[in-house]
């Protein structure tokens, strides 16, 4: 059970090994891209849960209606701006793929590097 | 309120909404003036900001009248202060004295764009300074980044592309990294304000979220500050980016990492983590030490003058994490002062750099052979700034060398090999600067021309008045001690 | 009673000829014209100090306060006149001296030469007006590097090797050695200012006293103490005016004025006497003596030779200081005019040799007086001087060290100082007796004539003036016997 309780941090870590792992891994600019991507979201999933308060609804108030238990609505706001963040890191990284593909002709880290080193 | 109230808002908005006005201008001479003009600005808000640190102290400003620890509140203390001038400063430097190099750098259709990077990147470096808040941070952070990755790419060299692409992966991982930690912190205390966060600190009984969120915010941050061995973005990304980028990056953007890292270290956990100082200086100081020696060696071997001071970078980065990893009054004063100082060298440096890489097209040391007799002046002012790095007295560089030697000298036990570390590096800088200076003397030029091609008159001007700043700070240290007092005691809060 | 607001022109004058000299390095004339002016006004104005401070004044000037109770200060001192009042009036004839040999030999840059020759007098006037430790140090670093480009004048590949030596060696241990030491002064005793009887009694005690000995001598590698001698030789490649500069005017002498001056001021003679700690110097300058005099014996080459010669001249300054009894210290003192005076003469010489007749080594310079009988007259005036033969300056001192050698029962000094004079005549005189009876060597060229009337005169007069000091130098012995007058004889 506590396991269980803990799932959505479990999946923040392997979410988040997963990232870190294809960052490191992989030669592809594109697939480190989408692996930052996935280390990001990790982070976003951290904050949600934790935000999350047991009982809770979505943070509103409704005329009429007292005593309820909210969620947490900080992290959440929190997040949006990270998230906004993230697409702009993403969208960045993206835009340095593209050129490098123009300078280039490739996008595999490693043959860049090695014709980087030959200039 | 009167206007000093609002300085530290001024100081993020003014540069961030310069920004657009000078993307929708379409000349990019018109853009340099207004990047110019704003920067410029800054610059004399810091001035006046310090002046309001110096004297009665600038009032907490709470954004939109929301009142901390709800709201996001700007502070500016001493440290703060050094830091925005030094941004303010560089930012500054590297546009006046790049006018000639970006107008080759960049395209002319691309320049108000660039400019307008520049701006935000500004602001984004200015807002780390100044806010208050964890979170705030960390956008602000991103903000510089992101557009500091646009400034690093913006040259014709193709290989600041793929420098660059490095740079952003492990930007993004160390402010990733940083986020988690600030989640860790929030999760415990429930604020994310900077002041609030050190007093609640304190009533946290379980105290392991709060030890793993310091060494996610430690990592996450000597990456982005290029703390040895974490340091592998920084030489390439120095040496493709066009040269006045690099005055701006290479004086200010890894110190603003080390001044959260500061904030975070001595601010908020420092005194009310048990054992904290002692695992950060466990820590910090052998990467620290790795970083001086080893760094300092490399760049011995290095060709180009611009790798050769990315890796000088480096190092002196390690002095800074040595004395703020001593955990103690008088390293912190060593490495708030060195972060100044070694900002003044290294701009001063590698504003001499554009200058050689304007009139011979090339930062290879052997194509610079002779420059010294080519270009006396700028070369004059090369030896001055190199002199101030090495910390030779009667420069800048020697007044933070004695506060790091002293500062060594208090630890127990460890006393006599840190200083040796420290004289052992300043020899080997020593080397890696000579070597070049040599070369600019009596090498002799690949094509034996050897007539005085100096830069414009304006650009040499700027570069003696770096030069000549680095040895008013070595004569009359007053501001930076004043304000790294200033910034000592509020780190160290009721320590003092 | 001049005005003490007036120390820092002694700095400043220097440096105006510097800027002078950069504006008219188009006009050769006027160039020179302007460093034999600033070089006789800064002459005259050091001088006028002299009877002041001989009459007990000790000026003091507080220029700025970089870190709190760490300034930079000037005042003068006896130890610190004498050194100014050698470097400047030297500088005059030095001067003079570089004129005829700059253009003699056609060198290149000569504007570069004569604003760094500023520089570094500069320089050395600030290490003489120093008040405390830092002041020292900041001049000292300004020192090196502004000689730098005079080591490395010629600019091709051998000589700028021999340049980064002498770059390395200086640099190297004043960064390594001597800063620390000066901040483990300040760390223990708060203040780096020289004080009569030293700041460093009731601070430390023991070994440490030893070390900081240690890191103070070692760290001042101008004073070419062994093992840190090797620039001395190395910057040999120098032009010769530039070794004048370097042996006799103000490099060299910076180094043991500078020790003398730490032993004196910051240890105090009679707290470092008791101490057994620091001992070892004595045996260090001991050894450095015999090991360069024995060195010298083996040279081929004429300034290679006065190197060494050099480097055990400036031991016997430590020796006589470390002997730490007050005649001893008065002939320390008198040692560093009195050894400037006669090498700065066998240096001229050497490069009135070089000018004239093109010649280096030993063995061309047989027969060599017939040609160049003034230069050799002076050449022999300088080393019975470096010999201590009367009525030579360096008679004077070597009295004096050696009085105060008895006077402490210094054995090892006395032996020293014996075994030394026998190897500097073993060197010195088998040159004087080539060069004025034997035949001239095979296949050497002896078709030239003196050299240049500048270099003449300059020559002239320093060897004049070594002979004139033996008989004259009560003012000086008046001046510095204030060094010593607190102390118990």
């Amino acid at each position: 059970m506590k396991l269980l309780g803990l799932f959505n941090y479990w999946v923040f870590a392997v979410l988040l090994m997963i990232g870190l792992y294809a960052l490191i891994s992989k030669q592809n600019l594109v697939k480190k891209i989408m692996a930052l991507a996935i280390f990001q979201s990790a982070v976003f999933l951290f904050f949600i849960t934790m935000s999350r308060v047991d009982g809770g609804t979505a943070p509103i108030i409704q005329a009429g209606v007292s005593g309820q238990i909210f969620s947490n609505p900080l992290p959440q706001v929190l997040i949006l701006t990270a998230i906004v963040v993230g697409i702009s890191t993403t969208a960045l990284g993206l835009a340095i793929v593209v050129r490098l593909n123009e300078e280039y002709g490739t996008v595999e880290d490693n043959e860049i590097l090695a014709m980087d080193r030959e200039s | 309120m009167n206007l000093v109230d609002h300085l530290p808002a001024l100081q993020v908005a003014l540069p961030l909404l310069t920004a657009p006005l000078v993307i929708l201008l379409r000349n990019g001479f018109l853009a340099w003036m207004a990047a110019l003009a704003a920067s410029l600005a800054s610059f004399g808000l810091a001035i006046l900001l310090t002046q309001g640190v110096l004297g009665d102290g600038v009032p907490e400003y709470a954004i939109g009248g929301w009142q901390p620890p709800f709201g996001i509140s700007l502070n500016v203390d001493g440290l703060g202060a050094l830091m925005l001038l030094l941004v303010t400063g560089a930012s500054s430097l590297g546009l006046a004295g790049g006018r000639l190099s970006l107008r080759r750098d960049i395209d002319n259709r691309r320049a108000p764009m660039f400019y307008g990077a520049w701006l935000i990147a500004l602001a984004g470096l200015c807002g780390i300074a100044v806010s208050g808040d964890a979170f705030n941070v960390f956008v602000f952070m991103e903000i510089s980044s992101l557009a500091t990755y646009i400034l690093i790419a913006a040259g014709r060299d193709r290989r600041a592309l793929s420098a660059v692409f490095k740079y952003l992966i492990i930007g993004t991982i160390g402010a990733t990294f940083y986020l988690i930690g600030v989640g860790f912190i929030y999760m415990m205390t429930g604020t994310l304000n900077f002041a609030d966060m050190a007093l609640r600190l304190g009533e946290v009984i379980e105290t392991r979220p709060i030890i793993i969120a310091a060494g996610f915010i430690t990592i996450g941050l000597a990456l982005k500050a290029a703390i040895f061995p974490l340091h592998i973005w920084l030489p390439r990304a120095y040496t493709y980016a066009p040269n006045a980028v690099t005055v701006f990056i290479a004086a200010c953007s890894t110190k603003v990492s080390i001044y959260v890292l500061l904030r975070f270290n001595y601010g908020v956990f420092h005194g009310n983590l048990l054992g904290h100082s002692d695992l950060f200086s466990v820590f910090i100081v052998p990467l620290a030490l790795s970083g001086i020696l080893l760094a300092s060696a490399i760049a011995i071997y290095q060709g180009n003058i611009k790798k050769l001071l990315a890796f000088s970078s480096v190092a002196q980065i390690g002095y800074i994490a040595l004395a703020a990893g001593l955990a103690t009054q008088a390293g912190l004063m060593a490495a708030q002062l060195h972060m100044f100082n070694h900002a003044l060298a290294k701009g001063t440096l590698f504003l001499c750099v554009t200058a050689f890489v304007l009139t011979s097209r090339s930062a290879n040391m052997d194509k610079l052979a002779g420059i010294g007799r080519r270009m006396p002046w700028t070369m004059g002012a090369f030896v001055i700034a190199g002199l101030s790095l090495i910390g030779v007295p009667g420069t800048a560089g020697f007044i933070s060398k004695w506060y790091l030697v002293v500062a060594v000298m208090e630890v127990p036990g460890w006393g006599i090999p840190l200083v040796v570390a420290i004289v052992a590096s300043s020899l080997l800088a020593v080397v890696y600067l000579w070597k070049f200076v040599e070369k600019a003397y009596y090498g002799t030029p690949p094509d034996g021309d050897v007539s005085a091609m100096e830069v414009p008159l304006p650009l040499r001007a700027l570069i003696w008045f770096a030069a000549l700043a680095n040895i008013y700070f070595g004569l009359a240290p007053q501001l930076p001690i004043a304000l790294a007092e200033s910034g000592t005691g509020t780190l160290l809060g009721g320590l003092l | 009673m001049m005005a003490t607001s007036t120390l820092p022109i002694i700095l400043i004058l220097p440096l105006l000829g510097a800027i002078g000299i950069a504006f008219t390095g188009r006009w050769p004339n006027l160039r020179e014209a302007i460093s034999l002016l600033t070089a006789v006004t800064l002459a005259v104005l050091v001088f006028s100090w002299f009877p002041e401070v001989s009459d007990g004044a000790r000026p003091h000037l507080l220029l700025s306060e970089p870190l709190p109770g760490l300034t930079l200060a000037l005042s003068l001192e006896p130890l610190g006149m004498m050194f100014a009042c050698i470097a400047s009036f030297l500088w005059i004839i030095n001067t003079v001296y570089s004129i005829g040999y700059m253009r003699g030999n056609n060198e290149k840059h000569q504007t570069r030469f004569y604003i760094c020759f500023a520089l570094a007098i500069a320089a050395a006037m600030g290490i003489a007006l120093a008040d405390n430790l830092f002041t020292l140090f900041l001049f000292y670093e300004l020192l090196t590097i502004s000689t730098y480009p005079l080591v490395a004048h010629k600019g091709d590949a051998k000589t700028i090797a021999s340049a980064r030596v002498y770059l390395g060696v200086l640099l190297g241990t004043s960064i390594g050695l001597l800063l620390p030491a000066i901040i483990w002064t300040w760390v223990a005793t708060g203040t780096t200012t020289f004080t009569l009887g030293g700041i460093i009694e009731g601070k430390l005690a023991g070994p440490a006293v030893g070390l900081l000995l240690g890191l103070f001598v070692f760290g001042i590698g101008k004073a070419a103490v062994m093992p840190v001698h090797r620039w001395l030789p190395a910057a040999m490649v120098a032009p010769t005016p530039v070794s004048a500069l370097l042996h006799a005017v103000a490099v060299v002498k910076a180094g043991v004025f500078s020790i003398t001056k730490i032993i004196i001021y910051i240890f105090g003679v009679d707290f470092l006497f008791n101490e057994p700690s620091a001992q070892w110097l004595q045996f260090a300058a001991a050894f450095t003596i015999i090991t360069a005099s024995i060195i010298a014996l083996y040279q081929t080459n004429l300034k290679r030779m006065l190197a060494y010669s050099t480097i055990g001249q400036l031991s016997y300054v430590i020796m006589a200081t470390v002997i730490l009894k007050p005649l001893a210290e008065v002939g320390a003192a008198v040692h560093i005019a009195a050894h400037a005076f006669g090498k700065i003469t066998l240096f001229f010489a050497a490069g009135a040799i070089y000018t004239a007749a093109h010649k280096t080594e030993l063995w061309q310079l047989a027969g060599i007086g017939r040609r160049m009988p003034v230069t050799m007259a002076a050449f022999t005036i300088g080393a019975l001087s470096m010999i201590g033969v009367p009525p030579t300056a360096g008679f004077v001192s070597k009295w004096f060290i050696l009085a105060g050698a008895f006077q402490a029962e210094n054995y090892i000094a006395i032996f020293t100082i014996i075994g030394s004079t026998v190897l500097n005549a073993m060197y010195f005189l088998p040159i004087i007796y080539f060069a004025w009876l034997a035949p001239p060597a095979d296949g050497v060229d002896m078709n030239h004539g003196e050299a240049p009337k500048a270099i003449l005169l300059a020559l002239s007069v320093t060897a004049t003036l070594t002979i004139v000091f033996f008989f004259f130098n009560q003012p000086l012995l008046d001046l510095e016997s204030q060094l010593v007058e607190s102390l118990p004889l």
